[in-house]
């Protein structure tokens, strides 16, 4: 988790540029967000746009007005389906989609993102799949998509899509024998340690506490 | 000069020859024409035909000459005889272009040809070739009034193209607002910061021109004459005054700014925190040389915050304020913002608009902004209050869709807008500007239609916005720069660089007697014969371009130079007293007369068209050219201006036997397209009091109808003739068919 | 024409037995015939996709797909990188500008790399096999091998997003990409140009975590093939292919529709239309069978002798 470390949140001014400069500094393209000129073409082109509160339109805006907590607790980066739309389409050629991600991160790395939000927990857990062997495991993956919620959910979930998990075994497309040896890379130890050290010259950059 | 001969020429080329039977044209021409010298031609504007007018015109002692071939605005070069009455029928694009090359349509297409050589052959007996005016102009210098970017520029730029310039500045200093400026909004590359005004270089360039004479601390006391012949007498603050004799005058008398105390309500008056875009600038003048940070009026605090209002009493739909938009603030607000944040990005600059317009490369500019943390925030300001040393801004987030507030406003910079410095409002001279105050005449012409230039909304000086910038209503005056519309910096150099040449060749056309824009080089002028003349003023009043005073005895009094040669005068006089050598009421009335009207059982109505010369008629021509067929009852004749078509010619129209009148003219309104301004429109107001007429000749009122048609209308013009071609059938052949 | 060779990067769901191995299958099977030589990058790893953002951060992922292209300058150098998977192409892509228009950047990953022995030098290419397809080996290329053309088969070209935007094929429009269609156009099937849903967004990795979403938008992209009358949709995407076929039965059951499209890959229709087996084309692994295209892979073609001295194409490779 990071530390707010030098920025002072406590003086946030309205429409002034703390919040803004602290977005910059940590968040991921968040440069980029003092060049939207609130055509609203983003707000447009979201294929989830009715189901966020926020469009990134107004998150540009909001970060802007300094409102901190409204943007970091948002649910609505995580509604990001990475179609990319928005970017193509932006007139000011701003990576919508990289600083919807960008912010979610930063929203998830202060504890501030919404804890249920089914998307934060997806993302993490196919982040931990992924470089736990270097390749994705889909089946360990899928189950632990299911038993997010524990156990009982879990079992609810799989019966209701069960027809969908027979039809991809009897398609070859999912692999029972992946629980116990899955698809992996031979130098995991050799990724883990570059990872380590990602993270660790990440957190130097933007000024997070060591992970 | 010798006696007239007539001469005419029918061309069989272009397809002509195949389409109508020449023999025939060239038969009328004699007979009904009565026209000497009758030829026909295969290829009539090939170097033989031409050279065989030209030998008629040296050895057989040509005079006028009708040509029956192509458009009279096509081949105008090879069909150019100097000294010699010209008059075309437009047999090509008005006639076999415009009907199908069918067995059946023959013989309409050739009664068709057969009308436009009667009317051509016409024409030419009623011209004459035009002599010019005699008043030719004596000055080519010109007269820039207002010391500004404006004023500066158009004379730095007649000096540029060798003309002398008469400047005249009401300050004590040149400059005007540009050199109340810290630094201005870029206009090259990179557009990323403020830059220099660069109006001490334009100050110096005119002080130091031998070329250019400068009045400052001086008005115009009064400005008589015409283009060619303007006389300026120059009231200097110390009472002298003198008199300056010029060619052409730029008006580049420039705006004021929209007096922020009419807005209480955003601060203005509450607090010397509070300013407009103008105070700021003041400001920076007196810190920004020295290395120091701007600091608050009010107690000299630091700045740390920056509130810009933009549209402050601009763009107003409640009717208290200006209601259109000015323009360049949004870039000012912008270039203000930066002075604060190029000084130290720690200060917070948040710049609160409805909508941001940054014309020219001020997109650049406003990205440049943004790089450099200027806050742009969408919303509109309730209220600005001001408390101790700071100001609370309240305002309506439109992005949020909140109330919001900003907190602890250093500063708080309106931007109010441009209002022009265009003298008095001639049609109402005790009315006040948007400030308020009652203007004093900046010109004080001696003219009979008022003494400055007419205006036309939000109190700016006509100019013809659409087609012809600068062009005012006042010939030989060209405006430049806010005072025509509001503009910025950039803006106003380009205008005042049109202007002035515009000015020049006004100043060029009047020495040579011929009109200016939009009949350059014409050497008609309106003549008069005041023995017929009623005294009915409708000339003097309704001329555009205030060209005709009147005498003590209100007798017109016509000033050649003054003229475009519209012939809105002539449409208006109601004892057709009024005529030009080679236009008249004449000319074209006996046009009207020489077209064969077939009796009532017939079932061939004659449509009289109207067209004007400018937009119209090229439409029509260029329906031709696509081949955009048309009805064959139609004969159209080409005017001036609808404003010089006088109600005579329809009356006589409608008597010899005509179904119907149709009336081309140019878009009028606010946003006219009228060449003349005002012809179209008067045209249009003299034809609605018509109904009244044809009622008392017992005709149906859809006998007469005025369109408005853009030179674009090509494919439309066809349809609006069959349109009007199927009410004709309607109502039925004319019943005064055989009484002419 | 000389063997053309590109470093593989399949990507972990087009693995054997992962949910697009039959993309993989007949992936090979096209590239046998079109002679082209596909070398995996020796132990390649995952791209993290677009979806592991908030566990990963920024360097991280630049750094794994750093490692894809350090591995492939050392092993199969001059070799472009040459995705199938949508996810895999764009995130290599965006770490590829990354490196390359920043050197703080490449010295951050190499510092990274470092521990796990590698180093990157920036001379990757990376490229999606679609453009392999259209910029190396041409729309005649494609054609010449074709032995059955795909008569009377009406398919709809779903884009999708990610071979679509942010960079998509070059000289296509983000709006109305054209490739597909001229794709299917080749093979002699009948494109369903005014398809609407082509780059619509089938909801990518929300179809997990925002089902119900997610399903709305692949009932869209279902439906409107069904409205221009599409015997099957075919697509360049694994994660499209795969939501928009084996959702089909959830959105039945939630909404009583009756939706039974088949969805393929494009390699699937070259593959058949080269005269592949149903199991060579990767027929096989589909759970919304694609009938139309099964009839035409059993069919039995008379043999051209012009034709006899083609390689044979089958499942051996």
């Amino acid at each position: 988790m990071g530390a707010p470390g030098e920025f002072n949140l406590a003086a946030l001014a309205r429409y002034g540029n703390d919040f803004l400069a602290e977005v910059e500094e940590r968040v991921e393209e968040g440069e980029w967000v003092k060049m939207c000129m609130q055509c609203g073409v983003c707000a447009g082109s979201c294929p989830f746009g009715p189901d966020w509160e926020h469009s990134p339109q107004k998150i540009f805006m909001m970060i802007r007005a300094g409102k901190r907590d409204e943007v970091l607790a948002s649910d609505s980066m995580w509604m990001c389906t990475s179609c990319y739309n928005c970017v193509v389409r932006c007139p000011r050629k701003l990576p919508i989609t990289q600083i919807m991600h960008g912010l979610a991160a930063y929203a998830h790395r202060l504890g501030l993102a919404p804890k249920m939000q089914p998307t934060r927990r997806w993302s993490l857990l196919f982040w931990d799949n992924c470089t736990k062997t270097g390749r994705v495991n889909e089946l360990k993956l899928t189950l632990g998509l299911y038993f997010m919620d524990g156990i009982v959910a879990g079992f609810k979930q799989a019966w209701t899509l069960r027809n969908i998990g027979l039809g991809m075994l009897l398609a070859k497309r999912l692999n029972p024998f992946e629980l116990i040896r899955g698809h992996e890379c031979k130098d995991k130890a050799g990724i883990h340690r570059m990872l380590k050290k990602a993270a660790e010259i990440e957190a130097r950059k933007r000024g997070f506490a060591k992970p | 000069m010798a006696d007239p001969k007539y001469a005419a020429y029918v061309c069989k080329g272009c397809g002509i020859g195949e389409r109508i039977d020449a023999d025939q044209s060239a038969k009328i021409a004699e007979k009904e024409g009565k026209i000497a010298l009758v030829r026909q031609h295969e290829f009539l504007c090939n170097a033989e035909g031409v050279a065989l007018i030209r030998s008629d015109i040296e050895k057989e002692g040509v005079t006028h000459v009708a040509i029956a071939a192509c458009s009279r605005r096509a081949k105008t070069e090879a069909f150019e005889f100097p000294g010699v009455a010209l008059a075309r029928a437009n047999l090509r694009e008005g006639v076999i272009w415009v009907r199908p090359d069918t067995a059946e349509a023959r013989e309409t297409t050739q009664e068709m040809a057969d009308d436009y050589v009667r009317m051509a052959c016409a024409e030419l007996k009623k011209m004459k070739v035009p002599a010019g005016n005699p008043e030719t102009g004596r000055s080519k210098r010109i007269l820039v009034v207002g010391g500004g970017v404006s004023g500066l520029t158009a004379a730095v730029e007649a000096r540029n193209t060798g003309y002398e310039v008469v400047l005249v500045e009401k300050q004590a200093q040149l400059g005007g607002w540009a050199a109340k400026l810290w630094k201005r909004i870029p206009e090259r590359e990179p557009h990323a910061a403020p830059v220099d005004t660069g109006v001490q270089a334009l100050i110096d360039a005119v002080t130091q021109d031998a070329g250019i004479r400068v009045y400052t601390n001086a008005t115009l006391a009064q400005t008589s004459g015409a283009p060619g012949r303007f006389k300026a007498s120059i009231a200097v603050e110390s009472g002298s005054t003198a008199t300056e004799e010029v060619g052409a005058i730029v008006q580049a008398t420039g705006f004021s700014l929209y007096d922020m105390n009419r807005l209480p309500e955003l601060g203005a008056g509450k607090s010397p925190n509070v300013m407009d875009q103008a105070g700021l600038e003041s400001l920076a003048r007196k810190a920004a040389p020295k290395g120091l940070p701007i600091r608050r009026p009010s107690d000299g605090g630091e700045v740390k915050r920056v509130v810009f209002v933009q549209c402050a009493g601009q763009r107003d739909d409640t009717g208290k304020h200006l209601p259109y938009c000015s323009g360049y603030c949004c870039n000012t607000s912008i270039k203000q913002a930066m002075y604060f944040k190029d000084a130290n990005p720690a200060v917070d600059t948040v710049v609160i608009y409805t909508d941001l317009r940054v014309p020219g490369n001020g997109e650049d500019f406003y990205r440049s902004a943004q790089k450099k943390g200027v806050t742009f925030t969408k919303g509109s300001v309730t209220g600005v209050e001001a408390s101790g040393d700071t100001c609370r801004v309240s305002f309506r987030d439109l992005i949020l869709d909140e109330d919001a507030s900003i907190e602890a406003a250093d500063l708080v910079v309106l931007a109010t807008g441009q209002v022009a410095n265009a003298g008095v409002d001639i049609d109402n001279p005790q009315a006040t500007d948007a400030n308020g105050t009652k203007p004093i005449s900046i010109l004080n012409l001696d003219y009979r239609q008022g003494k400055d230039l007419p205006k036309l909304s939000h109190g700016f000086a006509d100019s013809h916005f659409i087609c012809f910038p600068y062009e005012t209503r006042r010939t030989g005056i060209y405006a430049a720069g806010p005072v025509r519309r509001p503009m910025d910096i950039a803006q106003a150099k380009e205008d005042a660089t049109g202007a002035v040449l515009k000015a020049i060749q006004a100043a060029e056309n009047a020495e040579l007697g011929r009109a200016a824009h939009p009949r350059s080089g014409d050497l008609s002028f309106p003549i008069v014969q005041l023995e017929g003349c009623t005294q009915c003023k409708r000339c003097t009043v309704e001329c555009p371009f205030g060209a005709i005073d009147e005498d003590e005895k209100t007798y017109p009094v016509f000033n050649e130079s003054r003229c475009r040669r519209c012939g809105t005068c002539m449409g208006a006089c109601p004892v057709r007293v009024i005529s030009f050598e080679n236009y008249s009421v004449d000319s074209v009335g006996a046009q009207i007369k020489a077209v064969d009207i077939p009796d009532e059982f017939s079932e061939k109505p004659r449509i009289l068209v109207l067209a004007c010369e400018n937009d119209a008629y090229p439409a029509l021509d260029m329906a031709g050219m696509q081949r955009n067929h048309y009805s064959a009852f139609v004969r159209v004749i080409p005017v001036r201006c609808l404003g010089s078509v006088n109600t005579s010619w329809i009356i006589d129209a409608l008597n010899g036997g005509y179904d119907g009148v149709m009336m081309m003219g140019c878009k009028h309104g606010d946003d006219y397209q009228c060449h003349f301004v005002k012809g179209s429109e008067l045209a249009n107001s003299r034809m609605s009091k018509i109904s009244e007429t044809l009622k008392t000749m017992a005709l149906e009122t859809e006998r007469v109808a005025t369109y408005e048609v853009a030179i674009t209308d090509i494919k439309r013009l066809p349809v609006l003739i069959g349109d009007y071609a199927k009410v004709i059938e309607k109502i039925g052949l004319s019943p005064m068919k055989g009484f002419a | 024409m000389a063997k053309k060779e590109y470093a593989f990067y399949p990507g972990c769901s087009s693995q054997l037995r992962g949910s697009a191995s039959n993309y993989l299958t007949s992936v090979n099977t096209m590239c046998e015939t079109l002679d082209v030589k596909m070398t995996p990058i020796p132990d390649w790893n995952c791209c993290g996709a677009s979806i592991s953002y908030a566990g990963a951060g920024e360097l991280s992922r630049h750094v794994m797909n750093a490692r894809n292209f350090a591995l492939s300058e050392t092993h199969l150098p001059g070799q472009d990188v040459v995705a199938t998977c949508a996810a895999c192409w764009l995130g290599a892509k965006e770490t590829k500008q990354k490196l390359d228009a920043s050197s703080q950047l490449m010295a951050e990953t190499n510092e990274a790399l470092k521990e796990a022995g590698l180093q990157y030098q920036g001379r990757t290419e990376v490229r999606h096999m679609v453009e392999v397809l259209i910029e190396d080996i041409g729309y005649e290329g494609m054609a010449q091998p074709v032995v059955k053309p795909l008569e009377g088969v009406k398919i709809a070209g779903y884009v999708g997003c990610q071979t679509n935007r942010p960079f998509g094929i070059a000289g296509e429009s983000f709006e109305n990409p054209l490739y597909l269609d001229k794709l299917v156009e080749t093979l002699g099937a009948e494109p369903l140009t005014k398809y609407e849903q082509k780059v619509t967004c089938c909801g990518g990795a929300l179809a997990f975590s925002e089902p119900e979403k997610s399903q709305k938008q692949i009932k869209d992209i279902v439906e409107s093939a069904y409205d221009h009358g599409a015997d099957v949709i075919v697509t360049p995407c694994p994660l499209c292919q795969a939501n928009v076929e084996i959702y089909q039965s959830e959105i039945n059951r939630r909404h009583g529709t009756k939706l039974d499209m088949p969805v393929v890959y494009y390699s699937q229709l070259m593959a058949v239309a080269y005269g592949a087996t149903p199991k060579a084309a990767g027929l096989d692994g589909h759970i919304i069978k694609p009938k139309k295209l099964q009839e035409i892979a059993v069919k039995v073609v008379p043999v051209d002798l012009d034709q006899r001295t083609r390689r044979p194409r089958g499942e051996n490779h």
